[in-house]
């Protein structure tokens, strides 16, 4: 059933809430500054709950369906997270308190910063960036700041392997830099000779993701990062992908430079339909006095106190703010408590079986599709998503058709150099018995795209709403459920735009 | 804890099927030697064990829940009513990725829809997009806006001094790889002041409504210069004031950004926030971040979807002019949830409530000796006290009586030093702050 938009339901005069009345004598209002109406719905605490529980219905997510999103890293976002995260003593602190009435939660960001360090064997980490791409956004200016501060101005260009996250060419142009494309081999692997070529003093970087887009190690990647290194350039890890590294091996140790965490893939804080993550940025001793701040440190040691004193520093040439505060710190706290419910044994475990459950369902799958880099995978891989002698059936088919079977869909058409790719990713959390029905329901799908090739060409057929005009939607622009407020200056603007 | 389902007899299962003898021999493709690393992070803990080491971490901490709170700049304490915390912690919500997948993601698509409708509302603007990180960047988005929209023949960014300095600081950030002036902040400067320093080189020009001091300036008079040298006006506003003073669209705004937590999210030591972004409809094409289009499915029925993807970074790729994924999307459904809740007259009770304590404080604390309230301009719910003594020493006796103090201005604007930002919203009642006052007249 379709639910109607919650201005629908509005009616003149009702009132969900109720504040208290106000306790002090009222203050005169300025008139001519005060607005004549705000269209607001007007509607009961009930049909709010309903409505939004309605809404939550149409969606899937993890709670409900497996979803082997690839590079997307959609494992099970434990509860006890929610709850510490909401704990009174965080929910209710006010970021501009003073450093000796937070010492709860500075202590929390101090070692939360110590075990991400530890994990990818950096000697900083700065938990800011937001988000994936604004963790690029830090690294990269980094890598100029550092450049610049040597006076070595011409390294403009971050090569970028061309099976990379379409975040990592627009940092590039955001920084002001120049985003080269590089290729790859026949294995997935960065081509060597392209790189050759590539590497000369004005290259400031290179961003990759290990293991690759593809769910490959890289086998020559030490390779990778002695050649940008000879060069004078500095290499960027784009760590999405580090649910298959974590006491496996240390991206320090292979010689980079700096890297981002996704806290919202590796580290269970949830994806909320769409953020908040947190894209905090690791670095080594080089660039570490760049990092964005303020980061957590320990300020003094007052012999009054037992507990050393954490504060919040700016680190020496740091490349500025990237928030109004401290970062998006509920995903601190659900980060901090999921990696104190694994330890540092636990957290090899998840890598671990996070590549055993990719591997088994490539296994199991790779001869009814194909499979363009069958070797041992990471923690995802990449299948075509079409089949020899039926041609009008493609990823997207697939995709969708598994919606009828109550799964969500794998990433599809990413990366962008494996032909209808779907990249699959189901995580350390999944069953065997999971894992198996997918497996099965992929099979029947191969199945039918043979027989019955327009179950998939029209699918989905059991959900809501079927597959959606996109091309009208771009068109006929329809972003706001009420007529848009008309105001005088709106029209005098117009006009001089014209003029 | 774990989170691992796995049972021996199914690894053995998995890897016979795999043909590996171990999981180990899955990792045979990284470099030998740098396999396997140990990891010096302390051994697993139970639920019960973890609930009662954040518990400790979480009370190390003085809290509005403790305390009495007067400190806003930029964050603010408001009330929550109930039912927002419980649909947020609806799994289907929480526990779902960006909606890329229409058909089973209409939950999400929808509620962003809504969203953007009250945003629009609440803003006078023509539309809004799913979200930025926090107000912060918001901004920095918008400078690439208008930079866009000026065709990159204008280079001239001017930022108001009376901007939060965070955000100011978070504009020179992202920033400092272009050829822009960041500039206009330099110095104190009033409203005319800054209209005067727009010229035709002029991209856009930002203020605060209210402004960090939060006061309301006339922005009226900004716009009208901005306009007349072809630049873009945006302005930076507090969302709940809007509910009770015109909006920045009726006041001439091209875009409007802002903090959007008051709006039903907890302070949270400064995030998760919500970076909204609203702009006038013939800028639409040029802001970054994911658009909700409301279309119909391929049987004619309404449906919602992700629109205007191609400006998009997964898409454009290096041509793009942001690289924002991952946005603040729970945050949204939040702010949503809360402005349903709240409606039409709840939300205005609220801006109400804010403005007449907040001027009953002032009004008490201008009665006191020695402190003087800044009245320059008219002011919503913050408001500056410039103090007899250092703000630090007032707010070490403040804290004693369980009152959290104003922000030391001084740090950040020399000329004001042994000045303090107040704050009052509806959760500060008038006991507090006549506790506040009786303080402040003992800490003389």
């Amino acid at each position: 059933m379709s639910e109607p938009i919650i201005y629908d339901i509005s009616v003149s005069g009702r009132q969900a809430v109720s504040l208290p009345a106000c306790d002090v004598p009222k203050a005169k209002l300025p008139d001519e500054l005060l607005r004549s109406d705000l269209d607001l719905p007007e509607v009961s605490e009930l049909q709010v709950v309903r409505h939004f529980v309605n809404l939550s219905r149409k969606n899937f997510a993890i709670d409900r369906n497996f979803y082997p999103l690839g590079s997307c890293t959609m494992k099970y976002n434990p509860k006890i997270n929610e709850d510490t995260a909401r704990l009174p003593g965080f929910a209710h602190l006010h970021p501009l308190t003073d450093e000796a009435e937070s010492q709860g939660v500075l202590s929390l960001m101090y070692t939360l910063q110590t075990w991400l360090a530890e994990v990818s064997g950096f000697s900083a980490v700065s938990l800011v960036p937001a988000a994936g791409a604004q963790g690029e956004l830090a690294g990269i200016l980094m890598i100029r700041a550092y450049h610049r501060e040597r006076g070595d101005d011409k390294r403009v260009k971050i090569l970028v392997p061309n099976s990379a996250h379409g975040t990592n060419p627009a940092t590039v142009t955001m920084v002001g830099f120049q985003a080269v494309e590089l290729p790859s081999d026949e294995d997935g692997n960065v081509d060597l000779d392209a790189l050759k070529a590539a590497c000369d003093d004005t290259v400031a970087g290179m961003m990759i993701t290990v293991p690759s887009t593809l769910g490959l190690f890289d086998r020559n990647i030490l390779e990778v990062i002695r050649l940008v290194h000879e060069c004078g350039g500095l290499m960027y890890m784009d760590g999405a992908n580090m649910n298959a590294l974590m006491g496996i091996v240390k991206p320090a140790a292979l010689g980079f430079d700096v890297m981002h965490y996704n806290l919202h893939k590796t580290f269970s804080t949830p994806h909320g339909g769409g953020g908040p993550g947190c894209g905090a940025v690791g670095v080594n001793v080089k660039l570490t006095p760049y990092l964005p701040g303020p980061i957590a440190a320990i300020v003094d040691s007052d012999l009054e106190k037992p507990a050393p004193l954490y504060g919040l520093i700016m680190p020496e040439k740091s490349i500025g703010r990237l928030k109004a505060f401290h970062g998006n710190v509920g995903m601190f706290i659900r980060a901090y408590t999921y990696i104190r419910s694994y330890g540092g044994n636990g957290l090899r475990e998840v890598s671990r079986h996070a590549v055993l459950n990719a591997n088994y369902i490539r296994a199991r799958l790779h001869d009814e599709y194909t499979v363009p880099y069958d070797r041992y995978c990471a923690h995802e891989f990449v299948m075509e998503g079409r089949f020899e002698g039926v041609d009008g059936v493609h990823a997207l088919d697939i995709s969708k058709r598994l919606m009828d079977y109550g799964i969500h869909p794998p990433t599809n058409y990413f990366p962008l150099i494996v032909p209808e790719a779907l990249l699959i990713e189901p995580t350390e959390t999944e069953d065997k018995a999971t894992l198996d029905e997918f497996i099965d329901v992929m099979k029947k799908i191969a199945e039918e795209a043979k027989t019955q090739p327009d179950l998939l060409t029209n699918a989905p057929h059991t959900t809501e709403i079927r597959r959606v005009d996109e091309v009208r939607a771009a068109k006929q622009l329809v972003l706001c459920c009420r007529p848009v407020p008309e105001w005088d200056v709106k029209d005098e603007k117009k006009e001089d735009t014209k003029a | 804890m774990s989170y691992i389902p796995h049972t021996d007899l199914e690894r053995q299962q998995m890897l016979a099927a795999i043909g590996a003898p171990t999981i180990e021999d899955l990792f045979e493709a990284v470099p030998a030697a740098h396999r396997f690393p140990a990891l010096d992070i302390p051994p697993a803990l139970s639920e019960m064990e973890i609930m009662a080491e954040l518990q400790a971490l979480a009370e190390a901490n003085d809290h509005a829940g403790d305390f009495a709170l007067f400190r806003g700049a930029g964050a603010y304490h408001h009330f929550v009513p109930s039912i927002v915390n419980h649909m947020l912690l609806r799994g289907e919500f929480y526990t779902a990725y960006t909606p890329y997948q229409p058909e089973v993601s209409q939950g999400t698509l929808q509620a962003i829809f809504e969203y953007q409708s009250m945003m629009v509302q609440l803003t006078g603007m023509d539309a809004a997009n799913a979200s930025h990180y926090d107000g912060a960047t918001s901004l920095a988005e918008a400078v690439t806006v208008a930079v866009e929209v000026a065709r990159h023949k204008r280079s001239k960014i001017l930022l108001s001094p009376n901007i939060h300095p965070h955000y100011r600081a978070v504009v020179r950030t992202y920033h400092q790889g272009g050829s822009l002036t960041i500039t206009g902040d330099d110095a104190p400067r009033t409203t005319a002041e800054l209209a005067e320093q727009i010229d035709d080189q002029t991209a856009m020009v930002a203020v605060g409504y209210p402004n960090f001091f939060g006061q309301i300036e006339d922005i009226r008079l900004v716009a009208e210069k901005a306009h007349a040298a072809g630049a873009l006006l945006v302005v930076v506003a507090n969302p709940i004031m809007l509910a009770l003073f015109k909006s920045p669209g009726e006041l001439g705004a091209d875009i409007t950004v802002g903090e959007g937590q008051p709006l039903g999210i907890p302070l949270s030591y400064g995030g998760p926030y919500l970076g909204y972004f609203a702009c006038r409809e013939e800028y639409v094409r040029k802001i970054a971040g994911r658009i909700v289009g409301e279309t119909v499915d391929q049987n004619g029925k309404r449906a919602f979807v992700m629109t205007l993807r191609p400006r998009e970074q997964d898409i454009r790729r290096e041509k793009a002019t942001s690289n924002i994924c991952t946005n603040q999307g729970l945050m949204a459904l939040a702010a949503t949830l809360y402005l349903a809740t709240m409606g039409k007259s709840g939300l205005k009770q609220a801006a109400e409530l804010c403005y007449h304590k907040a001027h009953y404080l002032a009004d008490s604390i201008d009665d006191l000796a020695s402190y003087t309230v800044d009245r320059s301009l008219p002011f919503f719910h913050e408001f500056v006290v410039k103090c007899p003594r250092p703000v630090k020493e007032i707010n070490t006796a403040l804290l004693k009586h369980g009152i959290i103090g104003g922000v030391d201005l001084g740090a950040d604007y020399p000329t004001l030093t042994d000045h303090m930002l107040l704050c009052v919203t509806e959760m500060n009642s008038k006991a507090e702050m006549d506790r506040l006052v009786e303080t402040l007249k003992e800490a003389r």
